[in-house]
């Protein structure tokens, strides 16, 4: 008799979540296959950590399941294989680097050479080994970033999830945290990282899920979503010198969008590279000043905007 | 520009309920609470002195003492105790149960009219040969004998005048060296129209004299204490600064659920119940440490006996700090923010320290608000260890103290539990 084939890392299906009149989630599925990283893109409030807090089993769905090696989010066997790392700085701030991954690692079971083990394996992941004695607070804002990632880990899950772990960090902690990321893939690790910024979820996901307004929008890779949504079309990006509103206007009757906060930029997909000289020439017949043109592939943000018809940072 | 600064100030302070209730409400609850303790609430304002009476002369004399005590409206004097509802008046008390009860802090006082009182009640002096009233008292409320003592004259004055008299003029006689058969008739004429029915009730009560009319034997029954109220302070001190440091370490949950610290280790593998043991055990580990270095201290500097007592001790430190530490959790869960909190424990525990005994010994207020203490941790905390360090009570003596306590802790974790269900789950 054959064995049972083993179970997918994450399994969520049809999750539903509601605060009062707001729903958070609404019917979100998504499969998680060992050692992939699964990128939740989306902008602030899309549900993005209400999804990762539900599978961390902090939040329970209203309808819907989430099974983490088919075990039921929240269960004890779940908690085991995920290492959650919350978008706050959970740490305590008067305890050393060391104590703080002491701390969560005995709140995981850790106990002797394994919670050892695991908190010099945090040290040297986090290159907070030469500051292991230092207390949370005396740590610059990259470091207490590095260290609340690794303190979700000192149990060395299988499944780690990790919500928006760049926010508010400076460009090289952020390179910095990118190679922890890559290094925790490298070793076997499945991960789903939530982030607003495109950059991160190219860089860092094989397959990404596109939230918005708790609904799965779109799923797959980079160029699938890009594919499905662009075909072979090219992204141009037209600046005007005219008011917003007239842009705008102007931008949707030629199949464009122009958001506001987009600083005067409206978005065309294009199907070949000379369509711009059309789009040029409508403008100039209608009156409207085009200061600036960029045409360039279309990338998540494009995705986005294609998708929502709104730009990720709103 | 200096209205514009003062008009901010008031806008905060309307939507800082915390920084509203330390303003004014608090205020308000401490002036109402010391002016139920010292003002009695618009009574007479002064408190009456408990007192056991035990006749063992049995002569009419002593009867009308005895009489003139129960009756005396700044003492209340019984010679018996209490009877329970429905059941017969108990028996008089003896010398011996009489000393017990003060012993036991029953009472803060008990005079014991020996035998032969009422042929020689009088002394006109020392060596005289009148047989000394015995005034036993427990000399942790300091006032109590005073005024027993004093009161005692007065109503020896007032209700004996036809003895004092006689005795008065035997003196005389022996002093002068003899009267003339004329001057005795005209005396005893005199003496005759001496009413010798007590005075009813202290109308007319006069200044009682310290030189004493009657022989007092003043005896500290609970024995002889260096410094008498350092066991007290150190308890009621300490038991107050536990409850401040119970409520902010319990709120380090409440620091947790906003760092997201309190999520991070519900989803380990801590359940909500483990973290507010774990929570209350280090709080009440912290408490007995404070409560262990103030009686040290108190033993190094204040010469409090503390090295004989440390069985009991430990027993009533264990309790309050069991106590405290729930009472640290239940504030904790529910308050919903650290500032919300602190103004709640600040109101809750100046309270509870006026009204518990902490701030004052609770035998100076009036009855009813003694009761009233007994709501509070402070009271049973602080009686326990009187019990130890006071009256020497064994171990087994602070079974209502340490029921009370481990009860009170019980049923405030239970409830801080009920309360912490909101963070559990989203």
């Amino acid at each position: 008799m054959a064995s049972p084939a083993p179970a997918i890392p994450l399994r969520i299906d049809s999750v539903v979540k509601r605060f009062g009149d707001l729903t958070a989630v609404e019917g979100v599925s998504l499969d998680v296959r060992e050692r992939a990283c699964l990128g939740l893109l989306g902008p602030n409030g899309a549900g993005k950590s209400t999804l990762i807090r539900s599978i961390a089993g902090r939040v329970r769905p209203d309808s819907g399941s989430i099974r983490v090696f088919g075990q039921p989010a929240g269960s004890a066997a779940a908690r085991a294989e995920l290492g959650w790392v919350p978008q706050e700085l959970a740490l305590y701030p008067l305890l050393t680097c060391r104590e703080n991954l002491e701390a969560f690692g005995r709140y995981q079971g850790l106990r002797g050479k394994a919670l050892h083990d695991g908190i010099a394996w945090c040290l040297e992941w986090a290159a907070l080994a030469d500051r292991a004695g230092a207390t949370v607070k005396t740590l610059s804002g990259g470091m207490r970033r590095r260290l609340n990632m690794a303190a979700g880990l000192v149990h060395r899950p299988r499944i780690v999830l990790l919500d928006e772990p760049t926010v508010g960090v400076d460009p090289q902690s952020r390179n910095r945290i990118f190679d922890m990321v890559a290094e925790l893939r490298g070793q076997g690790a499945t991960v789903i990282y939530t982030t607003h910024y495109m950059e991160e979820a190219e860089r860092l996901c094989d397959t990404i899920a596109i939230i918005d307004h708790g609904r799965v929008i779109a799923q797959g890779t980079k160029e699938e979503l890009v594919e499905h949504s662009f075909g072979r079309r090219s992204d141009v990006l037209m600046r005007f010198a005219s008011s917003v509103e007239n842009a705008a206007a102007w931008a949707a009757a030629h199949g464009g969008t122009l958001q506001e906060g987009d600083g005067g930029v409206a978005h065309f997909a294009v199907a070949q590279p000379t369509d711009i000289a059309a789009l040029l020439d409508a403008a100039g017949r209608d009156g409207l000043e085009v200061i600036d043109v960029v045409l360039r592939r279309p990338n998540l943000e494009s995705v986005f905007l294609q998708l929502t018809g709104r730009d990720l940072r709103q | 520009m200096i209205a514009a600064i003062v008009l901010n100030g008031f806008r905060a302070l309307r939507r800082d309920r915390g920084a509203m209730i330390l303003s004014f409400i608090l205020p308000i609850a401490f002036f109402s609470i010391f002016g139920m303790i010292f003002g009695g609430m618009g009574g007479s304002g002064t408190q009456r002195v408990s007192v056991l009476v035990v006749d063992e002369d049995r002569s009419s004399v002593s009867g009308r003492l005895v009489q003139a005590l129960l009756q005396e409206p700044s003492l209340d004097a019984s010679t018996h105790a209490k009877p329970k509802k429905g059941e017969p008046i108990p028996p008089d008390y003896s010398a011996t149960s009489a000393e017990a009860a003060v012993k036991q802090g029953e009472v803060p006082a008990a005079l014991i009219i020996p035998n032969g009182f009422g042929a020689h009640p009088i002394a006109m002096g020392p060596g005289t040969g009148s047989p000394p009233i015995r005034l036993l008292h427990d000399s942790s409320d300091p006032v109590a004998a005073q005024m027993v003592g004093g009161i005692l004259q007065k109503v020896v004055m007032t209700s004996l005048p036809d003895t004092m008299a006689k005795v008065g003029m035997q003196y005389f006689e022996k002093a002068s060296g003899g009267l003339t058969p004329e001057q005795r008739q005209s005396i005893e004429s005199a003496m005759s129209r001496i009413p010798n029915a007590p005075v009813q009730g202290g109308a007319q009560s006069g200044t009682p004299r310290d030189t004493g009319f009657i022989a007092l034997d003043v005896r500290d029954v609970v024995g002889e204490k260096h410094n008498s109220m350092i066991a007290f302070y150190a308890a009621g001190i300490g038991v107050m600064f536990l409850l401040f440091t119970a409520s902010a370490a319990g709120g380090s949950l409440l620091d947790e659920a906003e760092s997201g610290a309190l999520d991070r280790i519900l989803s380990a593998r801590v359940s909500m119940t483990t973290l507010l043991a774990g929570k209350m055990a280090y709080s009440a580990l912290l408490a007995s440490a404070q409560l262990t270095l103030m009686f040290l201290w108190g033993a190094a500097v204040f010469h409090l006996d503390l090295f004989t007592h440390v069985p009991g001790f430990i027993v009533m430190t264990a309790a309050t700090s069991f106590a405290v530490a729930a009472f640290g959790m239940l504030l904790a869960s529910v308050s919903h923010t650290r500032a919300q909190a602190g103004a709640v424990a600040t109101l809750l525990i100046l309270t509870m320290s006026a009204i518990g005994g902490s701030m004052f010994p609770r035998y100076f207020m009036p009855a009813a608000m003694q009761k009233v203490g007994l709501v509070t941790i402070n009271a049973w905390a602080i009686d326990g260890y009187t019990k130890v360090f006071w009256r020497d009570e064994p171990i087994p003596h602070l079974a209502p103290q340490v029921a009370v306590l481990i009860g009170a802790g019980i049923v405030l974790f239970l409830i801080a539990r009920r309360f912490a269900r909101r963070w559990e789950y989203a």
